[in-house]
């Protein structure tokens, strides 16, 4: 279950340097190189029971300098090897804007943006590994808070220690938190919360101590970085994961994307929690605690629905929670407690949940 | 007509004022200022372009028109149209006739040449004479040694010349033939006309060389790219099915045969004695009658029972002087200088009795050629410059032929070029510009086209294919070093892979495609050329 940081970089590595000897060794035997990987076509993208996630199918794209058509992708692909490959042994990281950058210095053109991540998306789909396993990572914005000893192994800063209780705001999940190793920690459990609000709300309510946890603002929709944090906190500390969100069926996808994963990764199985917990806010909340609300727009009406289909949402309680959405057509946000008080939610509306939780 | 005129010079024959009305009331082009100036232009430089080719000289035709009176500043007014050969001359005893007379023509036979009817240069003198009442002034040499220079008017009633001055003086060895001529023109009008007919008639006299200075002294030139001529015509008789009453009538008057089954085969083409008496059979006439007894009804019903006969052998074609394929292809690359051209020389053909040829080149590309499809239509190598959208070709062009199966992209620039080469060619109307949709023509000008479509899409797609490869070498070359040298890195090697081994390759299978390419077409049909090919040939 535990991977040292440390190992899987290395074992991504030696991935990158079989694909660059394999490619050598084709060229040197008069041989056009090819490259196959899982095809992400929506044709090929399945739902999995036991992993609880969607994951691709058997389909295999095949990628060959030899045609005319691959092989600009092909070169940028394995320009993308070879960059990755030289971040890892540098021990630099870089982000997705930064790689669309740094080709330019190595005549490999991509139109925008948008091409070098989908160049970046193939690469995992061929190593099977997360680009942040290879240094690659999404412009940072969430944090955690509480009592975790991390040792960080990124150049310049290897060895040394640090406690996240120690800076109020948080500490980003960046390149630097997402490498660290886990050393210790008293914390018997991780609040991942939807907003900033609240995350700050908690730190001074004293979450961290009151209920001995890990606090996370996941800032929306979690960046993968942050999902496959989480998730290391879970395998690597044996933490349970309990996520708050607004009352909304886009509040309830945030949970789902940490619980399931996205069909986006679906070539990657090493970014979800599937023991995660909702612990709401839901829509039967919203008549329990009598909160204010918002009527639902037609598009979180129509959201609700779509999710009403997906396999992920299968489990009675989830469809309660929808079908509630479309009946009530309410939604409220995590603010709304405010209405009783600022301390109502950590106070009153989480001990009530959390019992909730351990009774069923 | 004298034996003597026969062998020496063109034949000159009289033929009544009645016979110039009945032959030539279709008869037009000098309607207005403008279409008179550029006929007038027209029809004496065919009359020069047709001396010189009869005598197979390389024609050099000196153009010049100037206004005349430097009092009239506004057009329409007089202009001095001087046109300068280096033909074979006109005989001094037949200047005056040649030049003052009506219906006075060399080109009586039936024999393709330019102006059929051999008035048009008469026409633009005596249109001259009445606009301008200025005599014309020739000046002919046949020798080098002598010149003749005669100043003249047409005695239009009485149909004679009237000489107003001649003089003989030494040719300085220059043989050939000045006229000029004071019209009344618009030039303003007709100037864009008149440069694209000497641009036009460039393009089908490449053995040429041709200067046209304008009224502002601009100057026009035209170079020879070639010495070869088409071969001459050769006389022929009237072909049987190509007869009417009145020609007939005309054809008894002079004959000297005594009976009809001499008369036949004597005067006709194609028409031997075995084939003479079966006709006249058909016809139910005397075989030992004398044409000259024969009645107005008999005459007629002679001349329809040809036009059902079905056993006259079709007519010969060697009366015409189509370009032929070489000429016409220098033609296309002095003028139009595209990047692809084909030609295609049809068999001969007939239609009521006429032989004719269609000659049709289709150029692609190249600098010059517009987006679109750009008709140049010729009869007997004069261009026709009016009323395009009447013509055969224009209808089997926009009507007839379907575009799309022959995978020519839209808006190419395409140029079609049309030379019909006839005894004589159908014009629709008076003013000789445009040519009647006869089904004879029209088929074999489909046929024409649509042989040279052919060849046109195969060079489109295998220069795609040929684009298509030199894509994807270069492709090749951009990225497999790359791919080299990120595969070097990444397996920490101390140089990069061979990766030349797969650009020569790819280099021998896109040459095998070109092959295989190449020789399927090759089976489909043979001709195109491209400017290289010429180069190269």
């Amino acid at each position: 279950m535990k991977t040292s940081p440390i190992v899987r970089k290395k074992e991504v590595r030696k991935l990158l340097t079989e694909l660059g000897a394999k490619i050598y060794d084709d060229i040197n035997l008069g041989v056009f190189p090819e490259i196959s990987m899982p095809s992400r076509s929506v044709k090929n993208i399945v739902y999995d029971k036991d992993l609880k996630q969607y994951v691709v199918g058997q389909n295999v794209v095949k990628r060959s300098s030899k045609n005319i058509k691959h092989i600009r992708p092909f070169t940028q692909t394995i320009w993308l090897a070879f960059f990755v490959e030289k971040l890892l042994r540098e021990g630099k990281t870089s982000t997705l804007r930064d790689v669309y950058y740094s080709a330019q210095a190595f005549n490999i053109d991509f139109k925008d943006q948008a091409e070098s991540d989908e160049i970046i998306t193939d690469l995992e789909a061929l190593l099977r590994k997360a680009r942040e396993d290879y240094n690659v990572y999404p412009e940072e914005r969430s944090a955690i808070y509480g009592d975790l000893t991390i040792e960080y192994t990124v150049p310049g800063h290897e060895g040394k220690r640090l406690n996240l209780v120690s800076h109020p705001d948080g500490y980003l999940i960046g390149p630097s938190l997402s490498t660290a190793e886990l050393v210790k920690t008293s914390a018997n459990v991780v609040f991942a919360v939807e907003k900033g609000g609240l995350f700050t709300r908690f730190v001074e309510n004293k979450v961290h101590e009151r209920y001995k946890a890990l606090i996370v603002d996941t800032a929306g929709q979690p960046p993968r970085s942050t999902r496959y944090f989480l998730r290391r906190l879970n395998q690597e500390l044996g933490l349970p994961i309990y996520v708050l969100t607004d009352a909304d069926p886009y509040g309830m996808h945030i949970y789902m994307v940490i619980a399931s994963g996205s069909a986006n990764a679906a070539h990657l199985t090493e970014l979800t929690v599937p023991t995660a917990k909702w612990i709401g806010v839901t829509a039967t909340d919203i008549e329990t605690y009598k909160l204010p609300y918002v009527k639902l727009k037609d598009e979180d009406i129509k959201r609700a629905y779509e999710l009403k289909n997906d396999p992920r949402y299968k489990d009675a309680t989830f469809q309660k929670e929808l079908d509630m959405f479309i009946k009530k057509q309410k939604k409220a946000e995590l603010e709304a407690f405010s209405k009783y008080s600022l301390d109502y939610i950590v106070d009153k509306y989480l001990p009530d949940k959390l019992k909730g939780i351990k009774e069923n | 007509m004298g034996e003597e005129g026969e062998n020496l010079k063109e034949t000159f024959s009289e033929i009544s004022p009645s016979d110039f009305f009945y032959r030539n009331r279709d008869l037009a082009g000098f309607t207005n200022p403008s279409r008179a100036l550029y006929s007038t232009v027209r029809e004496l430089v065919e009359n020069s372009l047709d001396a010189c080719e009869i005598e197979r000289i390389p024609p050099e035709i000196y153009t010049r028109i100037t206004p005349f009176d430097p009092s009239e500043n506004e057009d329409p007014r007089k202009y001095l149209v001087r046109v300068q050969d280096n033909g074979p001359g006109v005989a001094p005893d037949y200047i005056a006739e040649a030049f003052g007379k009506v219906l006075y023509g060399s080109k009586y036979k039936l024999r393709q040449s330019r102006g059929m009817f051999g008035l048009g240069g008469t026409m633009a003198i005596l249109y001259g004479q009445i606009t301008s009442n200025k005599p014309v002034k020739i000046q002919t040499s046949t020798d080098g040694i002598k010149k003749y220079s005669l100043t003249l008017m047409i005695d239009i009633e009485k149909n004679k010349p009237i000489i107003l001055d001649k003089k003989v003086d030494d040719a300085r060895k220059i043989k050939g033939t000045v006229v000029e001529v004071v019209v009344e023109g618009d030039y303003l009008r007709s100037s864009q006309k008149i440069q694209e007919y000497f641009k036009q008639t460039a393009l089908v006299v490449p053995y040429a060389n041709i200067t046209f200075v304008d009224p502002m002294g601009r100057i026009y030139n035209y170079l020879m790219t070639t010495q070869e001529m088409p071969p001459p015509p050769k006389e022929t008789l009237p072909h049987p099915y190509g007869i009417d009453v009145e020609f007939m009538r005309r054809m008894i008057r002079q004959s000297k045969e005594l009976t009809l089954s001499k008369f036949m085969p004597k005067r006709f083409h194609r028409v031997g004695a075995k084939t003479a008496i079966k006709f006249l059979q058909f016809a139910g006439l005397d075989p030992n009658r004398d044409p000259k007894s024969l009645t107005d009804e008999e005459i007629v019903n002679l001349v329809s029972s040809m036009h059902k006969f079905e056993e006259f052998l079709p007519p010969d074609a060697n009366c015409l002087s189509p370009l032929g394929e070489k000429i016409f292809s220098a033609g296309i690359i002095k003028e139009l200088a595209p990047e692809f051209f084909t030609v295609v020389v049809r068999p001969p053909s007939a239609y009521s009795g006429f032989p004719f040829i269609v000659e049709l080149a289709l150029a692609y590309g190249g600098r010059q050629l517009d987006k679109g499809i750009k008709l140049y239509r010729y009869a007997n190598r004069i261009p026709l410059l009016y009323d395009e959208a009447s013509d055969v070709a224009w209808k089997v062009i926009n009507e007839e032929i379907d575009w799309k199966r022959y995978k020519i992209p839209l808006e190419a620039p395409i140029a079609v070029v049309v030379n019909i080469s006839s005894t004589r060619i159908p014009y629709k109307t008076v003013g000789k510009e445009y040519i009647a949709d006869r089904p004879e023509i029209e088929r074999e000008l489909k046929n024409a086209l649509r042989e040279t479509l052919r060849k046109l899409s195969a060079y489109l797609s295998r220069r795609t294919s040929e684009e298509h490869e030199k894509r994807k070498i270069n492709l090749y070359m951009k990225y497999l070093p790359l791919i080299a040298g990120f595969a070097k890195e990444l397996a920490g090697e101390n140089k990069p892979p061979n990766y030349k081994r797969l650009l020569e390759q790819s280099r021998e299978e896109a040459v095998e495609e070109e092959k295989v390419n190449v020789s399927e077409e090759g089976r489909k049909g043979e001709g195109q050329k491209t400017i290289e090919d010429f180069a190269n040939s």
